[in-house]
């Protein structure tokens, strides 16, 4: 398993051809109380960059996006009754969706663990 | 991620509050904000804004802007610009006013008080100290310089730092450092004086809850802040939790469910009109304020319950049963003590009554809700000693 991250703060957790994403604790920290998430469902296809997912904050409403392509294999359903999970665990039990991938070759721009407290350091 | 939605307020070089450094130091996470840097949060809104309800918070509202008319005449003068009664109002006495245009839009809303001839300021008894917005205080100066004689004085105070210590263990917590501000009532003010320095101290604020602000020389506002903090009730307070305390309570916000474009009556803002003002006239607007009041307005402010649990913010649309826009969202967002989305917005008239169900659209995608009568929280300021 490796995980990948994005400047745009999502997590991605590769096992096989299956991607988990989520964002970041940097990111859940960014944006306070999360009170919804709507994420996506299950076979709609995503290119990389496209919109997949919004994050509400008490203040403010952010979208997320796949950070590569792929087919959505499964969506977080415990968000919809608990979606403070991000907060409590961004990156573990508060993941937003599992993504089949499509063009696997789009990991390698993406930032490993220590380039990316390496990025958020310099923010 | 992006933000989708932001903090409007200009960013042209903010400026530092007097307590700048003071919210630094406990976490306070600044953010630009009418022209100054503010704290928009320290442990996070939903737990400022819950402890508020429960206890004290402790807002810095210093970028508010703080003015004082005085000289002969000055409540008629005023009475020119603003539809309140102030040619009756008490010595002590304050209430919630509006800065009315030529059409009947508002340029501002602003709280008003008579000054008793012992008060913080230094000025004779029957002067004004007005509270206006912190974002559009320099455009206020303006419209009040342009139209108030030059026999009416205006002192802008901006040596003056302004505290709201808001929550129902407000009361107990500055009559601890303040003695005798527990005898004040919702909408009454005074001067006190706290290690030799002058308070102006009034019970009011807008956030529902019972509380007090508290105007006081910048120079003593970082230790009179850390003798409230010291205090077991009061924890700091940022604007993120100030916000949804407010669109609770029912209470609108300008630049946002106020502006030039909306009236009075539209606003749902009715009772700024005192009686006499109402029958004599004689402000900005009369002549289409007080025939909306007679016929209503095409369109009024209504609070919203939006069924699930995802906000609809500011900028989303009503939209009728053709998917047409016929008014909007002016304020919304998670209610913490709620629990729920909730919002303003203004809605054709025939729209505004309670339990009326209407739909809105926010980025491709439809809510329900439910036209609900404001506020979504009881307001609990204290009217009565005792």
């Amino acid at each position: 398993m490796s995980r990948y991250f994005t400047e745009d703060h999502e997590w991605i957790e590769v096992e096989n051809q299956t991607a988990t994403v989520g964002i970041t604790d940097y990111a859940q920290e960014q944006l306070g109380d999360i009170v919804f998430v709507e994420v996506p469902e299950a076979g709609r296809e995503f290119a990389r960059g496209d919109e997949a997912a919004v994050v509400e904050s008490v203040k403010a409403a952010s979208d997320v996006y796949a950070p590569v392509s792929g087919v959505v294999t499964e969506a977080n359903e415990a968000l919809g009754d608990d979606p403070a999970l991000v907060n409590s665990d961004p990156e573990g039990e508060g993941w937003f969706f599992k993504l089949s991938l499509t063009h696997p070759d789009q990991l390698e721009g993406l930032m490993d663990e220590t380039k990316y407290k390496d990025f958020v350091s310099k923010l | 991620m992006s933000e989708l939605v932001q903090d409007n307020s200009e960013e042209t070089g903010p400026q530092q509050l007097p307590l700048d450094s003071w919210h630094r130091e406990r976490g306070g996470r600044m953010v630009p904000f009418a022209g100054y840097e503010m704290p928009v949060q320290y442990e996070g809104i939903m737990a400022e804004h819950l402890w508020t309800r429960e206890h004290a918070g402790l807002f810095d509202v210093s970028h508010m802007g703080q003015l004082l008319f005085s000289g002969e005449g000055v409540d008629v003068a005023l009475e020119s610009l603003l539809p309140g009664e102030l040619q009756k109002l008490g010595e002590g006495r304050m209430r919630y006013s509006l800065l009315l245009a030529e059409n009947g839009g508002i340029h501002d809303d602003l709280m008003v008080t008579r000054l008793p001839a012992n008060n913080a300021f230094e000025e004779d008894a029957g002067a004004f100290y007005m509270v206006v917005n912190g974002a559009t205080k320099w455009d206020d100066l303006g419209v009040l310089r342009e139209n108030l004689s030059d026999d009416i004085r205006i002192a802008h105070l901006d040596e003056q730092a302004l505290l709201a210590l808001q929550g129902p263990e407000a009361v107990t917590a500055l009559e601890r450092l303040v003695p005798g501000v527990a005898d004040l009532v919702f909408m009454t003010a005074g001067a006190f004086d706290w290690q030799g320095n002058p308070l102006w101290v009034s019970r009011s604020g807008y956030t529902g809850e019972d509380g007090f602000e508290i105007s006081l020389p910048a120079d003593c506002a970082v230790a009179f802040a850390d003798a409230l903090l010291e205090q077991a009730e009061v924890k700091p307070i940022g604007l993120g939790a100030r916000d949804s305390l407010r669109l609770e309570a029912g209470l609108p916000l300008y630049g946002h469910d106020i502006d030039l474009e909306t009236t009075p009556i539209a606003a749902d803002l009715g009772f700024a009109l005192s009686k006499r003002r109402r029958e004599e006239g004689g402000f900005p607007g009369a002549e289409r304020i007080l025939m909306e009041r007679e016929q209503g307005s095409v369109s009024k402010r209504v609070g919203l319950t939006i069924e699930g649990r995802q906000p609809v913010r500011e900028g989303a649309m009503v939209v009728d049963a053709d998917g047409s826009e016929v008014g909007k969202v002016t304020s919304g967002g998670f209610a913490p003590s709620v629990g729920a989305p909730i919002g303003m917005a203004y809605v054709p008239t025939a729209l505004a009554a309670p339990g009326t169900e209407i739909t809105l659209a926010q980025r491709g995608k439809i809510h329900r809700a439910t036209v609900t009568p404001m506020p979504f929280i009881p307001h609990r300021y204290v009217r009565k000693k005792g």
